[in-house]
């Protein structure tokens, strides 16, 4: 088994908010995040697929498929957006860098033509990142 | 399960010494880290959390909660000291980057609590760089995927 990592760059806006909490009790959870006009992030989205290497190609997928996989299901939806207002499941669904990561599984997982997604990880900034396995 | 890894730094002084070996094997052992004025690093943590998603916050964990556990239990006692003088628990055990990671492990594993103020989601894994070239992982008793 060999695992393949891409990695891809999105920047976006994003704020945090409960609408089922007060506003004093969203303030206090979220602090500065809960600023309703959003700040933003540079994401760096690394993609990691396992797979056995194809004996005919000697790869575990084509990157090049991977890299327009991602640019069409991913950085499409998410780059230079405000995550709450244009990306539809975040409308609903606060755009943590936790969701984010889940989400990018959801879109990512069943559209890949070889291997299998092993791993999801986003960083929100060089200090802070979240890892996500689908389970 | 999702995995939320901070990055934080801390820099600190230490000897590598074994008060029970010789002279000679300390020097053996340890070479240039056996200095006895010691010598410092800058270092970079990673700590790990794991756990669900708290569906009222979409968070795994309150950062700012984690941020201030850290700096409290780990960077307001390591930071800018000589460990094997400044830190009782090293005036004792070789300050090794393998057992400050330990050290460290230890120090966060009851200490870090949820948004709510409840139990927070399982430390899974401590990453101590002493430089940029070597690094150090301790996941407790168990192993991470990360």
């Amino acid at each position: 088994m060999i695992y393949v990592t891409r990695r891809a760059e999105f920047s976006a806006s994003h704020f945090y908010h409960n609408p089922a909490m007060s506003p004093e009790e969203n303030r206090r959870l979220f602090g500065k995040c809960n600023n309703p006009h959003g700040h933003g992030h540079n994401y760096t989205l690394e993609v990691t697929v396992a797979g056995d290497v194809d004996p005919a190609t000697g790869m575990v997928m084509d990157l090049k498929d991977l890299k327009a996989l991602v640019e069409a299901e991913v950085l499409q939806l998410m780059d230079h957006r405000f995550l709450n207002k244009e990306v539809p499941v975040f409308a609903t669904t606060i755009p943590t860098t936790e969701n984010i990561a889940i989400e990018i599984w959801k879109l990512l997982a069943p559209r890949l033509k070889s291997g299998s997604l092993h791993r999801i990880r986003v960083y929100e900034t060089p200090d802070l990142f979240v890892d996500y396995f689908g389970d | 399960m999702v995995y939320l890894t901070r990055r934080y730094r801390f820099s600190a002084s230490h000897r590598l010494h074994n008060d029970n070996l010789t002279p000679e094997d300390n020097t053996r052992l340890y070479g240039k880290c056996d200095n006895a004025f010691g010598h410092g690093h800058n270092y970079v943590l990673e700590v790990t959390v794991a756990g669900e998603v708290d569906p009222q916050t979409g968070m795994v964990i309150d950062v700012g909660i984690m941020d201030s556990t850290v700096q409290r239990q780990v960077l307001d006692r390591f930071d800018l000291i000589y460990l094997n003088l400044d830190d009782p628990h090293f005036r004792t055990v070789v300050p090794t980057t393998e057992n400050v990671c330990t050290e460290i492990f230890a120090a966060l594993k009851d200490g870090l609590s949820d948004a709510s103020g409840g139990p927070a989601a399982r430390l899974d894994r401590v990453r101590l760089e002493e430089t940029p070239s070597n690094f150090f992982e301790y996941f407790g008793d168990g192993s991470s995927r990360i």
